[in-house]
């Protein structure tokens, strides 16, 4: 369960939100919606424990994450706004190494089956990502949700440049992991197509 | 949180930077190509007098040495941090420092190594010969590392900021001091007979001393740069 | 790093303002009293060297000021240590306000090192191991203002150069020794100035009370600074000394 208590965030001089609550169950997930400068990526940059709350804390299965630090690294899975892949490797070299990174160690032909199920053909996975568009690298990045076995997704606009094929396919794979008892925050402005009991709506005001 | 997965996360990070590197060879070797320049600069500027040279070769070589360093420490996170793998790095369940130990490595790899290599053909251009010249390589291959480690301190705290190439040679050349006249002070006084053990074995404390200190510095700096 | 203090209610700058303010005249009459009497002293009273003539007078300046440009860099650094280590905002606020006044210092001594070279050794500059490392010190104190001034975001800019204060704290000293090795390497033994032993007492008495005047002028000048930090970062209005108001406006945010 990821729970926030009291959080406070602000950037320079501007207040994002106060006292801030809100409670994740396993199986669920929460969609963080809002206007642009709302504070929503900061919020899930708080919850992914990138950035300190000011004032206030987030709770993982009841403890401080500022006190779990690795062992709630160890927890989560987290999909920044940026995709985090390097152009010059090829989306198979990419999606391997961030793999190794996060401790996760994946084989050859895993990472294939990964990218092939986001729908990225075979001949793809050794080009060098600088020639891929848009969408195909946001889908390199969401690879990653099929080889993780982390309980807690934190996903940042992860529709966004993706088409309505890719949005569906991330959609189920967010629907598997709620259904095996994960749980996930997901920043975005789109509906998720989920059913309506595992969602949970946090708007945020600015 | 087990050895074998740290070492794994580490020698990970290593390969895929030399794997990079690989995939962008211009940019290791322009370091090295400044590095010749600069180096063959000096003797245009001051005359080609072998005994002047002799004289002005160990300080030129590693002046040249820590400009090439400085020069390439903007590639040590700037990628990383501008296409959100940074991110990812501060996530991983190990602890950040030991990541950034790969990082150093994988850097001093890249850019520190070719400069100890090249350095026999260099120090031959300014007439130094014999003993001195393997001084100079053994100064260098234990200064270099010491370079990129107080190097990376610097360029994890710029990242991001604006004109950050210039800030983090402010920031940085003052810390290398020491490791400048314990590097060209060993061919110094191995030139002048006494023998450069004793600048090494400093060169040597300074290198375990950033070993112990700086991947905390930078880990530390990187958290803040991403909050 | 947060881990739920509430820094008002540890470094509480609704205390420290108004009583900053109080202290801060104090501090600055004894710091000019201190100094009055101590340039007197030091110009008037102590004897004339009988090596060095008049021209060494200026270590009444120059040594107490190089005293103060170290001293003040690990003050500075012991702040920043602070400031990383409880999240308190008022320790980097002191931080900040302890650095130009450290590098003050700092050009002061280079001055008044390179106005007794002249006459002592010839030269206004001399690569003396004390000259150098108190440049390089320089160096550290604007790459600590640099880097504050370069990032725009405050938390961030308060503990970036909070880790590059200490990076230096641990490389002040090595880089001492390091200039000094460097220094019997090429020149031997430098000239040493004044020392304690042969030093007449009317002489350490002046520099005695210039060190503590100038103690007293930074602890003057840096609570003032910090009171101007204190109002430019918490947007707040120019507070009245009355504690009253502070409290009124810290709440009404």
């Amino acid at each position: 369960m990821l729970q926030a208590v009291a959080l406070h965030c602000s950037r320079g001089e501007r207040r994002l939100f106060t006292d801030l609550n809100v409670k994740v169950e396993r199986g669920s997930l929460l969609a963080v919606v809002g206007e642009n400068g709302s504070g929503k990526t900061s919020l899930l940059r708080i919850f992914s424990s990138l950035l300190p709350p000011e004032q206030g804390s987030v709770l993982w299965e009841g403890q401080d994450i500022q006190q779990l630090k690795e062992l709630y690294s160890a927890e989560l899975t987290y999909i920044g706004h940026l995709n985090a892949i390097k152009d010059d490797l090829t989306p198979l070299e990419n999606l391997m190494s961030a793999m190794s990174l996060t401790g996760e160690s994946c084989s050859h032909n895993g990472a294939k089956e990964a990218l092939e199920a986001i729908g990225l053909k075979r001949p793809i996975h050794h080009l060098p990502s600088k020639v891929l568009s848009q969408g195909q690298k946001r889908r390199v990045a969401l690879a990653r949700l099929w080889l993780s076995t982390r309980p807690l997704w934190l996903l940042d606009e992860p529709f966004t440049s993706l088409d309505t094929a890719a949005t569906g396919v991330v959609t189920q794979r967010l629907h598997t992991h709620l259904q095996r008892g994960g749980l996930a925050v997901v920043v975005t402005h789109q509906e998720v197509a989920l059913p309506a009991e595992t969602i949970q709506r946090l708007r945020l005001t600015g | 949180m087990s050895g074998s997965n740290m070492w794994e996360a580490v020698s990970g990070i290593v390969r895929r930077d030399l794997l990079l590197a690989m995939r962008r060879r211009s940019d290791a070797a322009m370091s090295v190509f400044f590095l010749v320049i600069v180096v063959s600069l000096f003797p245009l500027g001051v005359g080609p007098e072998p005994a002047v040279l002799r004289i002005i070769g160990p300080g030129v070589l590693w002046v040249a040495a820590l400009l090439a360093c400085l020069l390439s420490l903007g590639r040590v996170f700037t990628a990383d941090y501008l296409d959100g793998v940074l991110e990812q790095m501060v996530l991983i369940p190990q602890p950040l420092a030991i990541l950034v130990v790969g990082k150093i490595l994988a850097h001093w790899l890249i850019s520190g190594l070719p400069v100890v290599l090249l350095s026999p053909l260099l120090g031959l251009q300014f007439g130094l010969s014999g003993e001195p010249l393997g001084v100079l390589v053994m100064s260098l291959l234990l200064g270099t590392p010491t370079l990129s480690m107080i190097g990376a301190i610097g360029a994890a705290l710029v990242l991001g900021v604006r004109g950050s190439g210039l800030l983090v040679a402010l920031l940085v050349l003052p810390l290398y001091v020491p490791i400048l006249i314990f590097g060209a002070g060993a061919v110094t006084s191995s030139m002048a007979g006494i023998g450069g053990e004793a600048n090494l074995s400093l060169l040597g404390a300074c290198l375990v001393l950033s070993l112990f200190l700086a991947p905390w510095a930078t880990a530390a700096a990187l958290r803040i740069a991403l909050e | 790093m947060s881990t739920g203090i509430n820094w008002l209610k540890y470094s509480s700058p609704q205390a420290f303002y108004p009583l900053a303010g109080r202290l801060i005249p104090w501090f600055a009459c004894v710091a000019v009293a201190l100094m009055g009497i101590g340039l007197y002293m030091g110009f008037f009273v102590a004897p004339t060297d009988f090596q060095q003539g008049e021209a060494y007078r200026i270590i009444f300046v120059h040594v107490p000021a190089a005293w103060m440009s170290m001293f003040l860099y690990v003050v500075m650094a012991v702040w920043a240590g602070i400031g990383m280590g409880l999240n308190a905002r008022l320790s980097f606020m002191m931080a900040q306000a302890i650095a130009p006044t450290g590098a003050m210092f700092t050009f002061l001594a280079l001055l008044t090192g390179a106005m007794w070279g002249k006459p002592t050794w010839g030269a206004w500059w001399v690569w003396d191991a004390r000259l150098t490392s108190e440049l390089i010190l320089l160096f550290q104190y604007a790459g600590v203002m640099l880097l504050r001034t370069s990032i725009d975001d405050m938390r961030r800019a308060d503990r970036a150069s909070a880790v590059f204060a200490l990076v230096g704290v641990v490389n002040v000293p090595i880089i001492y020794f390091s200039v000094q090795w460097w220094n019997t390497l090429h020149q031997g033994a430098s000239v040493s100035m004044a020392t304690g032993s042969k030093m007449a007492s009317t002489m350490l008495t002046a520099m005695l009370l210039m060190t503590v005047a100038f103690w007293l002028y930074s602890i003057a000048v840096i609570l003032a600074r910090a009171r101007c930090i204190m109002i430019e970062r918490e947007s707040l209005p120019v507070w009245d000394e009355k504690a009253a108001v502070i409290q009124e406006a810290v709440e009404a945010r």
